[in-house]
């Protein structure tokens, strides 16, 4: 039975050696020439400012959290959508109650000022 | 290609969808209703309604929802269990939240949810649904715990449940992941089919799987040595909290543990779980009661008395046989009762501006309040063990089934360990009738018996332990059913 798990022993040596490979042998090869702009943090081509910790206003986590919700919220409406054919109303209704609930949590977000941000 | 559509036998679920229905219902209410006490009752009523609708599925049905959930006889006793630790905790907490100033509607949708998780936990057939349940549970009683945010030992006691709750669930759903590698299926019934099917020698990954679902168990009842949170967070928390939740949490887990060790890991793999069982029983009555005698605090003192309380429903489940689950049954409900009540007495005492009650507060109650007093007394007594009280047929129920399983070490060892309880118990009674009250006496003086939930929560679990104790045959008849 083990057996089978071979494929992944494999897949695991190899991802550890091209990781390796791809941190030791530019260390080797390539030519060093540090210069300010290389050596500062990269921010995704913003300039960066400030320490990185700082306080961050709590209302940002709170808008944070509520986009993870509505975004997971989506991501079981794509394979519904691609089999709601065969799932005929069954489907229809499960989404529906599903839906229901997260708009139940929707409202009650709104009305106790969830969205507002101070 | 058309695919294969679940059949939907909502039946065996109607407790949990009534539960979890209500529940939105009073999340719902508590945007339009400005007088939240009110949703305390609505949330009361939903509690009952559950309770009926589990009475009428009496006595069970078989497996529903592709064998993913069951509603046997345990599981709607457990049901009815959480049920009447949900109409405990809500009519203590409406009285209590209203004196501390902390009367919100989320803590009773919370309380709810709470309530279907562990509804979830027992009808659970599968690992997944058990770890959902157990998810549904915890993650409100996390919340609930740090319910009141000016108190630090509260957000701290959230805090902790919550790191400390997170761990035991990765160990929790590490087990469940290693015990579907060794079995291929996450359903107890076939993991257990399949584990006993291929015999001897056993399994190591199964074995291992089943360790880390122990310790993962371990921590969400408090066993010694997973029992580290367990005073913190009783302590830190609300009191209407704690009293909700140590009982809902700890039943609920016994739950699922019996289930998941009677159903999937037996016969293969009995002899080793049963060994764990009883040393982490021994370990548990001892430490628990031992760690108890030297509190000065009775919120924390009842905190290590539950622990204890563990420890002896552990000697039920040990037992590994039919006579040892319906002990552990009668203990849980016992216990419900006892701890529930005990923790409602906590609660009358406490003062406004605390968080917690210590053992001085309770000097010369008996005096200032004797009602209160009396039931307090009550439960003391029954949590010892003193015959005819509810507690002392929960104790020799468990006991029993231990020496008849050949495990009289454990039987001996839990009595004797009771016998070392009655000293901590002793001395809260003590301080109620033979200490002289302080100088500026706790507030239950205010305490009117027939006019406060908090009173009729403390009156129907004194009932229940009284009544019980001298009628044990009613909740015995009943279990010989399950």
């Amino acid at each position: 039975m083990l057996i089978e798990f071979i494929p992944v022993l494999v897949l695991f040596a190899l991802a550890t050696a091209i990781a390796v490979i791809a941190l030791v042998l530019p260390a080797f090869l390539g030519p060093r020439r540090p210069s300010r702009a290389k050596i500062e943090t990269y921010e995704s081509g913003k300039l960066p400012y400030g320490d990185a910790r700082y306080k961050v206003p709590i209302g940002y986590y709170k808008i944070a959290l509520l986009f993870v919700i509505f975004d997971l919220e989506v991501i079981f409406f794509y394979p519904w959508a691609v089999v709601l054919r065969q799932l005929h109303v069954f489907g229809l209704i499960e989404m529906g109650i599903f839906t229901a609930l997260l708009v139940v949590g929707y409202v009650y977000e709104w009305k106790k000022g969830g969205f507002e941000m101070e | 290609m058309r695919p294969q559509l679940p059949t939907l036998d909502l039946v065996p679920l109607y407790p949990l969808l009534v539960v979890t229905g209500w529940a939105v219902l009073v999340l719902l209410a508590d945007l339009f209703v400005q007088h939240k006490r009110a949703l305390g009752y609505l949330a009361l009523t939903g509690v009952i309604v559950a309770a009926v609708v589990t009475v009428a599925l009496w006595p069970g049905v078989p497996t529903s929802f592709q064998n993913m959930a069951i509603s046997d006889g345990q599981a709607l006793f457990f049901n009815l269990v959480f049920l009447v630790t949900g109409a405990l905790g809500l009519l203590v907490a409406i009285e209590y939240l209203e004196r501390k100033d902390l009367q919100r509607g989320e803590y009773y949708a919370l309380l709810m949810f709470s309530l279907a998780g562990m509804i979830a936990m027992a009808a659970a057939e599968d690992l997944l649904i058990v770890f959902l349940g157990l998810e549904m549970m915890s993650v409100a009683l996390y919340v609930l715990s740090g319910s009141n945010q000016r108190d630090m030992s509260s957000i701290e006691a959230a805090m902790k449940y919550f790191i400390l709750g997170s761990f035991a669930s990765a160990f929790f759903l590490y087990g469940i992941a290693l015990t579907y590698a060794a079995a291929g299926s996450t359903n107890l019934a076939q993991i257990g089919s399949w584990l006993s099917g291929r015999g001897i020698p056993k399994d190591p990954v199964a074995l291992t799987g089943l360790s880390l679902l122990l310790v993962g168990f371990g921590f969400k009842v408090a066993l010694v040595p997973f029992h580290w949170w367990t005073p913190d967070v009783y302590q830190g928390a609300p009191t209407s909290v704690t009293a909700f939740m140590s009982v809902g949490a700890k039943a609920a887990g016994f739950a699922t543990l019996t289930r998941v060790l009677y159903s999937a890991f037996s016969p293969t793999f009995t002899t080793d779980w049963v060994t764990v069982a009883a040393v982490l029983a021994a370990v548990t009555m001892t430490f628990g009661n031992l760690a108890a005698l030297v509190q000065r605090d009775v919120k924390r003192l009842l905190g290590y008395s539950s622990i204890a309380h563990a420890g002896y429903v552990l000697v039920g489940i040990a037992a590994a046989s039919p006579v040892g689950v319906r002990g552990m049954l009668f203990y849980i409900l016992a216990y419900a009762f006892m701890t529930a009540g005990a923790f409602a007495v906590a609660c009358a005492v406490e003062r406004r501006e605390q968080s917690t009650t210590t053992l001085a507060d309770y000097a010369g109650l008996a005096q200032r309040s004797p009602l209160l007093a009396a039931a307090m007394l009550l439960f003391m007594l029954s949590l010892i063990g003193i015959p005819p009280l509810i507690g002392f047929w929960s104790k020799l129920f468990v006991f029993r089934a231990a020496v008849e399983a050949n495990l009289a070490w454990l039987a001996v060892l839990g009595v004797l360990n009771s016998a070392l309880s009655a000293y901590y118990y002793a001395g809260v009674v003590v301080q109620m009738y033979l200490r002289e009250p302080g100088r500026s006496p706790a507030e239950e003086v205010a305490f009117r018996p027939w006019r406060s939930a908090l009173a009729v929560a403390v009156f129907l679990a004194a009932a229940a332990t009284v009544v019980l104790g001298l009628w044990p045959g009613a909740v015995v008849n009943l279990l010989m059913g399950v």
